[in-house]
């Protein structure tokens, strides 16, 4: 407080107010729904990116077509309109039983995890098709040649050296899912930026609240970086990806 | 065992393949040479269909690989591949580079497939390089390993694509020495190389090729003392000159 005032700052900083009361609840709550949210997207969007990603990649042009559109489609509209999209027009069009089984199961949490998945599974996916084809196709030759079919060529030879490439841009579209679940709050997901935003409403001070908020996601980001890091120097192909460049945690 | 009848091939407007008879009998070593872009790559790429063909025939082992009815995957596993770079899986150690296709396609168990692999690694000279990853060992070494992989499938023909094209003087001599072993014992192998030490001790057969074309075949002996053709002299006088 000394500090701010030095600067002359009349604020009168209460930082209790992020746990006082049932408000350090709403925190943890907050947390915990993020990364549900997040984790549970990032799951369903990484299987629609590397499907999709590398679809885009086999010699069968219909294939290679429907991945196209999906990502075109997915990704060239913001998420916002995603999320509306997700949660005010599709349950209308489901079928009786579904809305039911929505809403005892938390519509606009499924709306989101539906919205953050597509479009992030988009995203990934062009990360996927970039490390696909930079897997030399003499690789995809060499398997083959081999008698494997080109199902077994991908599932054991390129998207597993893909995926060791594209740990890096993976790990910056894993941070922007976890940073984008916060627009969850628009269509009512109490997640971290939503409970921030309550303790502001029903406190008043916006810049405790705010910065807590702040610097729960940095740790979060960084938290996933430091994981990231670690899953690549896991996976490192011996003699083959250079020392100098890696990740450093 | 192989036959080619009137195969042509193009990529786009280029025609890469003209005519392509020719006949590979049980056993035979075919080297076949020419200047970089005759189409002699091409043309044992046909072999396990890597590349298709647009007009022609092609039977391998009595399997005809112009029929979409073939199964391509069952023809690929009779038919063993070496190619220039290497190709080996670098995320996997060697022994697994060898073991993957037997035990993946020919359902081997892992412990038979190893056995093999650890047969075929003493064989090619480098038993202890079993456990290391492909980037930790030299052109010569990664080439053997190569050469293991494709015999692992146990295949009754052998394709080299410029085997030793990517290896330092040194190393082409253990890659070499590994090929004729396996010529000795009988092996059907058509083999694309410049390495006419190669092909004068080994070889049954030598063609060579120009513009798509197969323009001149013969015994080693009378390829390379009277070739017939002048592009063939040309060439030999080039590549022999040294």
């Amino acid at each position: 407080m000394s500090f701010f005032a030095f600067l002359g700052m009349q604020y009168d900083f209460q930082w209790s107010v992020l746990w006082t009361g049932e408000r350090g609840q709403w925190l943890l709550q907050g947390i915990l729904t993020t990364l549900r949210l997040s984790l549970t997207s990032w799951v369903i969007a990484c299987a629609l990116g590397i499907l999709s990603g590398a679809l885009r990649t086999v010699p069968w042009k219909p294939l290679r077509l429907l991945a196209a559109v999906y990502v075109e489609f997915f990704r060239n509209v913001p998420l916002l309109v995603w999320l509306f999209f997700w949660y005010f027009g599709v349950p209308q069009a489901l079928p009786r039983a579904a809305q039911d089984w929505l809403n005892h199961h938390g519509p606009e949490f499924w709306s989101a995890v539906a919205g953050l998945s597509v479009y992030h599974g988009a995203r990934i996916s062009e990360v996927i098709r970039a490390g696909i084809q930079s897997v030399p196709k003499t690789l995809l030759e060499a398997s083959v040649a081999t008698g494997l079919s080109v199902l077994q060529a991908y599932r054991l030879i390129v998207v597993p050296i893909a995926l060791r490439l594209i740990v890096p841009p993976a790990t910056n579209e894993s941070l922007n899912l976890l940073k984008n679940s916060s627009l969850a709050l628009t269509i009512g997901v109490a997640e971290l930026t939503f409970m921030t935003r309550q303790i502001e409403t029903y406190t008043a001070k916006a810049f405790e609240a705010l910065t807590a908020g702040t610097l729960i996601y940095l740790v979060l980001c960084l938290g996933i970086a430091s994981i990231m890091g670690q899953v690549e120097r896991r996976f490192r192909i011996p003699g083959l990806i250079a020392r100098a460049g890696r990740a450093e945690h | 065992m192989i036959q080619f009848r009137g195969v042509n091939k193009w990529f786009g407007p280029l025609h890469v393949l003209k005519d392509i008879d020719l006949r590979v009998s049980p056993g035979e070593v075919l080297v076949v040479c020419g200047p970089s872009g005759s189409g002699k790559s091409t043309l044992i790429r046909c072999i396990n269909k890597l590349e298709p063909i647009q007009r022609g025939e092609i039977v391998v082992d009595g399997m005809p690989l112009h029929d979409s009815a073939t199964d391509i995957t069952k023809l690929r596993a009779e038919v063993g591949m070496v190619f220039q770079q290497f190709n080996l899986y670098p995320h996997m150690t060697v022994l697994l580079n060898i073991t993957l296709a037997p035990m993946k396609v020919r359902k081997h168990s892992r412990e038979e497939a190893g056995r093999i692999a650890r047969d075929l690694l003493a064989k090619v000279g480098i038993p202890e390089k079993a456990g290391q990853y492909p980037a930790q060992l030299s052109g010569g070494q990664q080439q053997r390993v190569a050469i293991a992989r494709a015999l692992a499938m146990q295949p009754k023909i052998m394709l080299f694509d410029e085997p030793t094209s990517a290896l330092d003087p040194e190393m082409i001599n253990e890659v070499l020495d590994v090929m004729v072993n396996l010529a000795k014992e009988g092996m059907t192998m058509i083999v694309v190389t410049h390495e006419m030490g190669f092909a004068k001790k080994v070889a049954h057969r030598v063609i060579f090729m120009d513009e798509g074309r197969i323009v001149e075949e013969g015994s080693p002996g009378e390829f390379f003392a009277n070739p017939k053709e002048e592009r063939t002299r040309a060439f030999l006088g080039k590549i022999l000159v040294h």
